[in-house]
């Protein structure tokens, strides 16, 4: 067992199992703060896959952002519900039996395909410049990158008026 | 194999995360532990997107990019799902999504 | 350079990890339980302090056989940005020994304290987990900030420091004092703002720093290539090592409480008296002195002439005056701990200015003496406190005292307590001592003494300022002390103080123990008599990385020096000690000064001469008020307005709030206008589409009469599947999506199972 085997197991561990409490706590403070420890599992995963970039958006955006912003709904959103009520809802057995069954599907699919057959290459020192150059490149992703600047500026403004003071 | 971690664990661990998320999705009574569990869904596609750049494509940059991008869409995505929220919690007074039934038929 | 890697040095990597590990933990899972939060924090601190001396003795041990100190461990690349990468690494000389000695000791000392200062109420503080951790947190920053190897995680270090401050002065945040003084949130608010404009100026030293050199690791940034280079780049009328000085030294100001940033450390004194003595003695305030002495090289190299007045450079000035303005200013507190706290501010004036005149030794000296003597004196402060409290209660209990507000901090309501407290008198006298650097016996003389020298041969206006401090110091500190222990007690609270307990106790006696002995690893050699008995050591070893020039020892400035201190403690004890003060009777200086119309003086001194006003009405006015007006901008203000007899708040748009709102309003037209097109245009059509209809039904209605007839009863016996079709739109999304993955799921099996079996 080597050392990045140990540490994939532990981040995993931690993504996982707090996801498993993310959806089935009661309290739904804790489930957020739950989410919030996902979301750190996952950077230590990116770091592991040798993304550090990554794992920096993944902690800035998600745990700093989205995050935040779900903490805040629950906080304007206190339910008046009977807190004795379980977290799930009626079709929670359905609900599981069939995302068990697709969890089941995904991995055999995997575990039945030949992913490659070379070792994977080394990553580039220069990878996070390659990729900010190709964000900005005509012949790269460009486009993309204008289009998402649109879309985020639009739900701006649709985010504000929908939910304004009337 | 990368450290001596194949493909394939990223890969399921990201087929766990995203059903785990997809229970959160199906199963929960409030609609914003729904909006969780379709972050969780998304960060498990992110998971995918990075694994299969590392172990496929290296050198490349595509795999980043599109995470990159599905980040931006995720963050725009729960911001105007929060906001839909509200605007509903303002109306309605209530998050359960079992209540909100206006269309049904 | 000691470059190969060693193994004992490299300990130093876990000495910040252990008290950080105990902060991290004790929110995580034992929050609830008391005794292991307060354990787990000694614990982590007390193998911090273990790590330390290792590594302390190792790099003296090292530096014995090697004459010279600069380890730096191996780096870990631990920040890259595109073709950047930051390393991370330990950096071991002098002033790292000399900060690795003093400051897990006080931290350890001031640790213990805390658990019997929390633990002497009954009702124990329900935040008390939150408290420690918060503490180790503290020591943690500290620690970082001393071992590292680089200005960006010496930054870091910093702002870890900025957010404990706050967290700890803000502590107890219920707490609503008299309405003339500051609450503890405002308190820690001002703490952190004011230190935060120091730091933006240490910032853009930094930002400086990284764009001429390209690289913060102390090896780079201050060797001999490095200093020359930035001493020979022009810049703003002067060279970038004068420019990067002056700014990092601005970081200083702000963190050591120097004038005109002073402000926030008397309103510190909010925060419980443990967490109060780590602030001022051992950690953010000597920050600020431990980093002009770790970029004592920048500053060496930096023009003087710049900013200098009557040839006193800029740093010198600053400190000096802070020096004389705040023992000035201690002179007429009656709080306790404000004292202590205006003493500390001239305490570190000393410091400041020794280091502004290239006293790199002795300001540095001066750094670790008064970090115990000041420990200890708010410690055992804080004990009296304790003390008069729980003795209110007990007088309370007696019915002797009206429940008015007591404030157990105010010394006038103190008095005979060295009969009722004869340990923790005995601390507060010997830091005192220190404090006024009684000759000979104490670590405060030699260490202040040392700078005194120094500034006689360098500059005589600083040493006239630092000399008359020295007075002050001695009569403010005599003040205290009788004004405390002397006479008979004032109130019944102070009648009834109990003596502190062991947990409490210990820390200071072992302080004290300090505060004495430690002055003697640094006497000069040249002195007669007590010199050459013991090398002076101290100086050797600070000066053997550094190339700092000190002025060879003369016997008057230190006789001056001497005399003046002696000469305030006297004037102290004839004004306050000889005839103690009795209950109820006002200061006798106040009193002095009133006679000779002077009380407007006095009481300017008591409220620190107005800056805080000043401040107050001025700064933090003129911010509000611009952000009222960005406020309006953005949302303009609601109105009043009268309406049927009702008043009624009809809102006005700001500039900001008024393009969102007409941007709403486009959008609405244009769907009223596409909505007016869907209706003239669509609805035309559909009548047409009608007309036509009726035209040709009329013409077909006999035969549609059967036929059609015929097929539409047909359907309505497809009514009945209707009507159950229409239960599954049940308005429920999470059903829809239930139904939804439930069909994904059945064609991927199906897909499979076409693929896969054979048929």
């Amino acid at each position: 067992m080597t050392l990045q085997q140990i540490l994939f197991l532990i981040f995993s561990a931690i993504t996982l199992i707090a996801a498993l409490m993310v959806v089935t706590r009661r309290n739904l403070c804790h489930a957020a703060l739950f989410m919030v420890l996902s979301f750190f599992g996952v950077a230590g995963l990116y770091v592991l896959l040798e993304a550090p970039f990554l794992a920096g958006v993944q902690v800035f955006i998600y745990v700093g952002g989205i995050s935040t912003l779900i903490i805040f709904a629950i906080v304007l959103t206190r339910d008046v519900v009977d807190p004795t009520l379980p977290p799930h809802n009626r079709q929670w057995i359905a609900g599981a039996l069939v995302m068990a069954l697709l969890c089941s599907v995904l991995i055999w699919t995997v575990l039945g395909y030949q992913w490659t057959t070379t070792t994977p290459g080394q990553v580039p020192a220069d990878s996070i410049a390659r990729l900010g150059t190709i964000l900005v490149d005509p012949e790269g992703f460009l486009l993309p990158f204008e289009v998402t600047s649109v879309l985020l500026f639009a739900v701006l403004i649709g985010a504000i008026t929908i939910a304004r003071e009337r | 194999m990368v450290y001596g971690i194949p493909l394939e664990w990223y890969l399921i661990v990201a087929a766990a995360l995203f059903c785990i998320g997809g229970y959160g999705v199906l199963a929960r009574r409030s609609a914003v532990a729904t909006l969780m569990g379709v972050e969780l869904m998304l960060n498990a596609i992110n998971i995918n997107l990075v694994a299969f750049w590392r172990y496929l494509e290296p050198p490349g940059t595509t795999g980043q990019a599109f995470a990159l991008f599905v980040y931006a869409v995720a963050a725009a995505e729960a911001a105007v799902g929060l906001a839909l929220i509200i605007a509903v919690w303002r109306t309605h007074n209530t998050v359960v999504l079992k209540d909100l039934d206006m269309l049904q038929g | 350079m000691h470059n190969q890697s060693d193994l004992l040095l490299n300990l130093a990597w876990l000495i910040p990890l252990f008290p950080f590990l105990a902060f991290a933990i004790i929110p995580l899972g034992v929050y609830r339980n008391r005794k292991l939060s307060h354990g787990l924090v000694i614990g982590a601190i007390s193998i911090a302090f273990l790590l330390s001396q290792i590594v302390l003795w190792r790099a003296v041990g090292v530096w014995s056989i090697e004459h010279t100190l600069a380890y730096e461990s191996p780096i870990i690349h631990w920040l890259s940005s595109g073709y950047e990468r930051f390393g991370l690494g330990i950096y071991i000389d002098p002033p790292t020994v000399v900060m690795l000695f003093v400051v897990p000791l006080i931290c350890m000392m001031t640790f213990i304290y805390s658990v019997g200062y929390m633990n002497f109420s009954v009702q124990v503080d329900p935040r008390y987990s939150r408290f420690f951790s918060y503490l180790s947190l503290f020591a943690a920053g500290m620690l970082g900030m001393v071992i590292f190897n680089n200005l960006l995680a010496f930054f870091i270090c910093w702002e870890i420091l900025d957010i404990c401050s706050y967290l700890l002065i803000g502590f107890w945040y219920e707490k609503r004092p008299d309405l003339d003084r500051i609450t503890p949130q405002e308190a820690g608010l001002k703490a952190f703002i004011v230190t935060k404009i120091g730091d933006l100026f240490f910032i853009l030293g930094l930002m400086l720093l990284y764009a001429e050199i390209g690289s913060l690791t102390y090896s780079v940034i201050f060797s001999h290539e490095t200093l020359e280079q930035l001493t020979h780049t022009p810049f703003l009328g002067t060279d970038m090592a004068t420019v990067i000085a002056l700014l990092l030294f601005g970081g200083a100001v702000g963190k050591s409480a120097q004038f005109p940033l002073h402000v926030w450390l008397p309103d510190a004194t909010q925060v419980p008296t443990p967490a109060l003595a780590l602030i001022h003695a051992a950690t953010v305030v000597s920050a600020g002195v431990f980093l002009i002495v770790r970029t004592f090289p920048i500053l060496q190299v930096a023009d003087a002439g710049v900013l200098a007045f009557e040839g006193i450079p800029f740093v010198a000035l600053i400190g000096a005056f802070t020096a004389i303005f705040a023992s000035v200013v201690a002179v007429a507190q009656n709080d306790v701990k404000r004292g202590l706290a205006f003493s500390t501010i001239s305490q570190l004036g000393y410091m400041v200015a020794a280091l502004g005149i290239g006293a790199y030794v002795a300001g540095t000296f001066h750094l670790i003496t008064h970090a115990f003597f000041k420990a200890l004196l708010f410690l055992s402060s804080g004990s009296v406190i304790h003390g008069l409290e729980h003795g209110h209660h007990h007088a309370h209990e007696h019915h002797e005292e009206h429940e008015k507000w007591f404030d157990p901090h105010d010394m006038m309501n103190m008095g005979g307590l060295a009969k009722r407290m004869p340990r923790t008198y005995l601390a507060f006298v010997i830091g005192g001592l220190a404090l006024s650097g009684f000759p000979i016996l104490t670590s405060g003389f030699w260490s202040r003494d040392n700078i005194l020298v120094q500034a006689w041969a360098g500059n005589l206006i600083v040493f006239w300022t630092l000399a008359i401090t020295a007075g002050l110091t001695g009569f403010y500190t005599m003040r205290q002390l009788c004004l405390t222990f002397a006479g008979e007690p004032r109130t019944g609270a102070a009648q009834y103080a109990p003596e502190s307990k062991p947990a409490i106790t210990t820390p200071l006696l072992i302080l004290a123990a300090f505060a004495v002995g430690l002055g003697w690893i640094s006497i000069p050699e040249q002195l007669p008599v007590v010199g050459g008995i013991v090398p002076n050591w101290f100086h050797h070893f600070m000066l053997s990385t550094i190339a700092a020039s000190e002025h060879v020892f003369d016997s008057t400035p230190m006789l001056i020096g001497a005399g003046l201190s002696l000469t305030g403690l006297l004037m102290g004890w004839l004004v306050y000690g000889y005839k103690p003060l009795k209950a109820s009777e006002i200061d006798r200086i106040e009193a002095v000064m009133r006679k000779i119309r002077l009380g407007w003086l006095y009481r300017a001194a008591a409220n620190h001469f107005y800056l805080d006003s000043l401040y107050q009405n001025g700064v933090v006015w003129a911010v509000l008020k611009l952000a009222d007006l960005a406020d309006w901008f953005d949302y303009g203000q609601p109105q009043k307005r009268e309406s049927d007899g009702q008043i009624v708040l009809v809102k006005r748009h700001g500039v900001v709030d008024g393009i969102v709102h007409n941007a709403g309003r486009v959008g609405n037209l244009v769907s009223q206008a596409a909505n007016w097109i869907d209706a003239t245009l669509v609805d035309g059509l559909v009548n047409l589409v009608g007309a036509t209809g009726r035209h040709v039904s009329a013409d077909l209605d006999a035969f549609d009469l059967e036929i059609v007839g015929g097929i539409v009863n047909g359907v309505g016996e497809v009514k009945f599947l209707g009507g159950w079709i229409r239960h599954i739109q049940t308005g429920k999304v999470q059903f829809y999506l239930l139904i939804a993955s439930v069909t994904v799921l059945v064609l991927i099996i199906g897909f499979f199972a076409i693929i896969f079996l054979p048929i």
